[in-house]
């Protein structure tokens, strides 16, 4: 395989204003180095671990400019439509002259951001988009392609895709860029089978874990900087979720700062100024079973929203400040159920419209300044495997640029010691770190060092 | 665990009685259903011990192996279980009709069904399949030439059963819960004779009673496939060792059968439940699907065709998966669309809702985005006094209209928008009747029965590197007769 000579000096990296210079040069060198590995065209596969905000979708623009520069064709496979759509934006915002093509389904109406760039053909058939230097389409949508043939290849979110889903892709590239974070929550079926555990392809397992058990040859890289956390929470997060592989945040402590106005004397906002202060808060409601919706601390997540925004947030960070509004502020949660029990009692608090209220797995992948989360295990009487995905705790505590508030009831220290993880054990099936019960505890040790108890209070006070 | 269901089972305690989950019965019951109960020999995997089957509830065939730990004993006793299931397995083969599609192909008239006391005696099935499907009549250790053949659909059943909404090999303590709910835990419904103690405890006994009295492993045995400790130390051992001893099988005949009467009489008394419920709407199109696949496989076994390799291939795994979750998909909202009962979860978590109608625009008729004709989009409004968690856009269907998918336009407090997509006819009007009338009492739920084209595989051949390259294809050779545990 041979590439032009663009392809062996990648193109200089655009690093963020006022970073801290050792942090910046490590991630610029790692970058580097998936390039040089990807586009020498030595391995047919190159993996890349990117932790939370580390710069993955930079990177995956990055490659994707350096093919097309070299005049090469390259098909990118992403999970979701929003997914595709975000990197066609940010693809097109980084170079304007490259030709992309958007493959959708039949009947699929293009988002206005991806409609509005000129630069953008959309078609359901891979022929009609021949002219593009870049074709981009969800892994369900290039399951239904045929006989098209790509030398270059990126997927992206790879650790969220089920392993089947790369069967009818796999034959459409020759080399292929894997990218994705594996400490968010495994790819799922609803049926529930152990039929498979233990083969190396087993459906379920994710599209990087059977590629890597095939092809143990394969290089991996690990980017080693995550410029979303700030430095109050990359420390936890990489001890907690990744044990073995460790990284750092880009921002060194005292960079970012959270200012809110005066507050009440009550726990919500007592709450808010441990979290400003800190980057972390534990708002605890007394210890007690309770359905999964929550009355109390469904009603505490809103009001803890309602109350920050009321309190005139300003976010200063290495790139200066700005006020935040609604849109750069999370509720995540577990289950659909408790989303729309938040979205409702938000309704009632008066929390303004731009709030995004959703559960883990629509979460990932996004980005905010302030986060609430409602801890899976709050009030729960046991600890499933579901409660204790290592992933679904990482997702939810891994999406702010400056603070986190979990919102709790107390007792799941105690509730984690009752129910010790017990799966099945397979044979053949790789141990997988971190183990989810391990991650909670840890996470909630930290936690309790910012803990505010809260008495719940009735909706009139 | 489910409000409904955590509702119903607080019933049942106070009842003192199981109470219903469903007003029809969501699977099929054949009317020549085959008991069968196993028992193994405890700490081995799959060392059958004795079975008792038949369809008759009068007169049930008894099989043991005086010897558990005798392979030869093993595969004699997999010939007789053989000579009992085969004829009743293949008798549903043979009257088969040919059905009209883009490839036309067979289906059998009635299918055969194997009920099992719990989903342990579906892994037995499985695993004992697992035993017997690579033995063959010649080389080293023949068995009988049933024997493979057996293993054979005891994989295929095993296999099927599986698949949610499947009824050829069935749980019998699976198909009572989906049904019923106690006042005991979900561990407990695992004991039959437990469960159906709830359900229909005998004259002057409550629910509670009757299963505390089923838990008496004296009074009642374990449905199997494991036996109770007490039983194999201080009855089975003994009866194995006269065998020894003396060549009498009565002794452990004896035992074996003490075991599996009580079970036997349990089992035909929960059919007869299960009998009481009227079949729901949805059961006859997944029994077809059903017949059509035990028609695929009586013809690749009649054809001689090789057993199921030991794994799954890459292909294989992800093909059955996908068809494992159409089936799940298809289940789940079939049995919300046929059973009211079943459809009040959704509607307490929000993904259904039931209202009347108060107001229908007919008459509207836009250009959906990206077509250029106008076509019929009515307006349907609806009052609803449940916690409508929908969003717009969400496609709704409805028990009364199955076929006519609607789109949620916008939720109000208490009242629902739905656009009609689909199923007017096409007339420049709807179609009389295809759209709800004002003060029609309707129900609409987020669920898709699927029934689109599967996802597109690509073929064992073309396995890419990804997965290992194409696998070696199976070849059977004399090593199979020799793995440890067949």
């Amino acid at each position: 395989m041979t590439l032009t000579a663009a392809l062996a000096a990648p193109p200089p990296l655009a690093l963020p204003a006022r970073a801290v210079p050792d942090p910046a040069r490590a991630a610029a060198e790692a970058t580097a180095a998936v390039l040089a590995d990807f586009t020498g065209g030595r391995h047919r596969g190159v993996i890349v671990d990117s932790p939370p905000g580390a710069g993955k979708s930079t990177l995956v623009v990055t490659a994707a400019r350096a093919i097309a520069d070299a005049g090469e064709p390259l098909m990118i496979v992403a999970q979701t439509n929003e997914q595709v759509d975000d990197l066609i934006v940010r693809i097109a915002a980084a170079d304007p002259r490259i030709a992309v093509g958007r493959l959708s389904a039949r009947g699929h109406t293009p988002s206005p951001r991806v409609a509005a760039l000129d630069g953008v053909t959309i078609s359901h058939a891979v022929d009609d988009l021949a002219g593009c230097a870049i074709v981009v389409g969800t892994a369900d949508k290039w399951a239904y392609t045929k006989a098209a043939r790509f030398p270059w290849a990126i997927v992206d979110e790879a650790y969220q895709m089920r392993s089947d889903k790369l069967l009818p892709i796999a034959t459409l590239f020759d080399r292929a860029l894997f990218v994705g974070d594996p400490g968010q929550l495994d790819p799922f079926s609803t049926v529930g089978v152990d039929r498979w555990a233990g083969l190396s392809w087993d459906p379920m397992q994710s599209a990087v874990a059977v590629l890597a058990r095939h092809n143990p040859d394969l290089p991996v890289h690990r980017l080693p900087v995550s410029w979303r956390l700030p430095a109050s929470a990359a420390p936890l997060v990489s001890q907690a979720f990744y044990p073995d592989t460790p990284f750092r945040s880009g921002t060194a402590a005292g960079d970012r700062r959270l200012e809110l106005a005066a507050g009440r004397p009550d726990a919500a906002d007592r709450t808010l100024d441990e979290a400003a202060a800190t980057g972390w808060a534990l708002h605890e409601l007394p210890a007690r079973h309770t359905v999964r919706t929550d009355a109390e601390a469904v009603r505490a997540c809103a009001r803890l929203a309602a109350r920050l925004l009321a309190r005139r947030p300003v976010a200063y960070d290495e790139h200066g400040s700005h006020p935040i509004g609604p849109d750069r502020v999370a509720i995540g949660c577990a289950h659909k159920d408790q989303v729309a029990a938040i979205r409702a009692a938000c309704a009632a608090e008066g929390v303004p419209d731009g709030v995004t209220v959703d559960t883990a797995n629509r979460l990932q992948g996004r980005e905010y300044d302030v986060t609430i989360v409602l801890h899976p295990l709050s009030g729960r009487r046991d600890a499933t495997a579901f409660h204790l995905e290592a992933g679904r705790l990482c997702v939810l505590t891994s999406r702010h640029r400056h603070a986190c508030v979990v919102v709790a009831r107390a007792g799941i220290p105690e509730l984690l010691d009752a129910h010790p993880s017990t799966g099945g054990v397979h044979l053949g099936v790789p141990v997988k770190f971190p183990d989810g019960w391990e991650a909670n505890h840890a996470v909630l040790d930290h936690l309790a060092r910012h803990r505010v108890p809260a008495v719940p209070d009735g909706p009139g006070r | 665990m489910s409000v409904l269901a955590a509702f119903a089972r607080a019933r049942a305690v106070r009842e003192g009685r199981a109470q219903p989950i469903a007003t029809v019965r969501h699977l099929h019951l054949s009317p020549r259903p085959m008991v069968f109960i196993p028992l193994r020999l405890a700490g081995e995997a799959a060392a059958p011990l004795g079975a008792m089957l038949g369809t008759d509830p009068a007169e049930p065939h008894l099989l043991v192996v005086p010897q558990p730990r005798d392979r030869d004993q093993r595969f004699a006793f997999v010939a007789e279980l053989a000579a009992i299931m085969l004829p009743y397995l293949e008798r549903y083969a043979k009257d088969v009709e040919t059905v009209e599609a883009k490839t036309p192909y067979e289906r059998s008239l009635d299918a055969p069904q194997i009920l099992v006391p719990n989903p342990r005696g579906i892994a037995f099935t499985r695993l004992l399949g697992r035993s017997c499907r690579f033995r063959r009549a010649d080389g080293p250790y023949p068995v009988h030439p049933s024997v493979p053949v057996l293993g054979q659909w005891l994989t295929f059943l095993a296999d099927r059963a599986e698949f949610p909404g499947s009824s050829l090999l069935v749980a019998m303590t699976e198909a009572l819960a989906a049904h019923w709910a106690t006042g005991q835990s979900r561990v407990e419904d695992g004991n039959l004779a437990a469960l159906v103690g709830w359900i229909a405890p005998p004259d002057g006994m409550t629910g509670p009673e009757a299963a505390a009295a089923a838990e008496d492993m004296v009074w009642s045995p374990p449905a199997g496939p494991d036996t109770a400790p007490e039983f194999d130390a201080e009855v089975l051992a003994p009866a194995i060792r006269t065998y020894e001893a003396t060549g009498s099988v009565a002794q452990v005949r004896d035992a074996v059968r003490s075991q599996l009467e009580p079970t036997w009489r349990v089992m035909w008394r929960a059919v007869e439940l299960l009998r009481g419920l009227p079949e729901a709407r949805g059961v006859p199109g997944r029994w077809e699907r059903d017949r059509a696949e035990f028609t695929r496989e009586a013809i690749r076994i009649a054809e001689g065709g090789p057993p199921r390799g030991r794994h799954d291939s890459a292909v294989g795994a992800a093909v059955r998966l996908s068809a494992m979750e159409r089936a799940q998909q298809a289940f789940e909202a079939q049995r919300a669309l046929d059973d009211p009962m079943v459809m009040v979860e959704h509607r307490l978590e929000g993904r259904a809702f039931a209202g009347e109608v108060v107001a229908v625009e007919l008459e509207r008729r836009i250009v959906p985005p990206g077509r250029t004709r106008a076509v019929n989009r009515p307006l349907v409004t609806v009052v609803t006094a449940d916690p409508v968690r929908l969003a717009p856009g969400d496609v709704l269907i409805s028990p009364a209209r199955p076929r006519q998918h609607c789109e949620v336009v916008e939720v109000r407090r208490g009242t629902v928008v739905l656009q009609v997509n689909d199923g007017m006819g096409r007339g420049a009007r709807p179609a009389p009747g295809s759209v709800p009338e004002v003060g029609e009492i309707v129900c609409y739920a987020d669920l898709d029965p699927g029934d689109g084209p599967g996802f597109p595989f690509p073929s064992r051949e073309e396995t890419p590197w990804t997965h290992g390259g194409p696998p070696a294809e199976y070849v059977p050779t004399d090593e199979d007769a020799m793995e440890d545990w067949s």
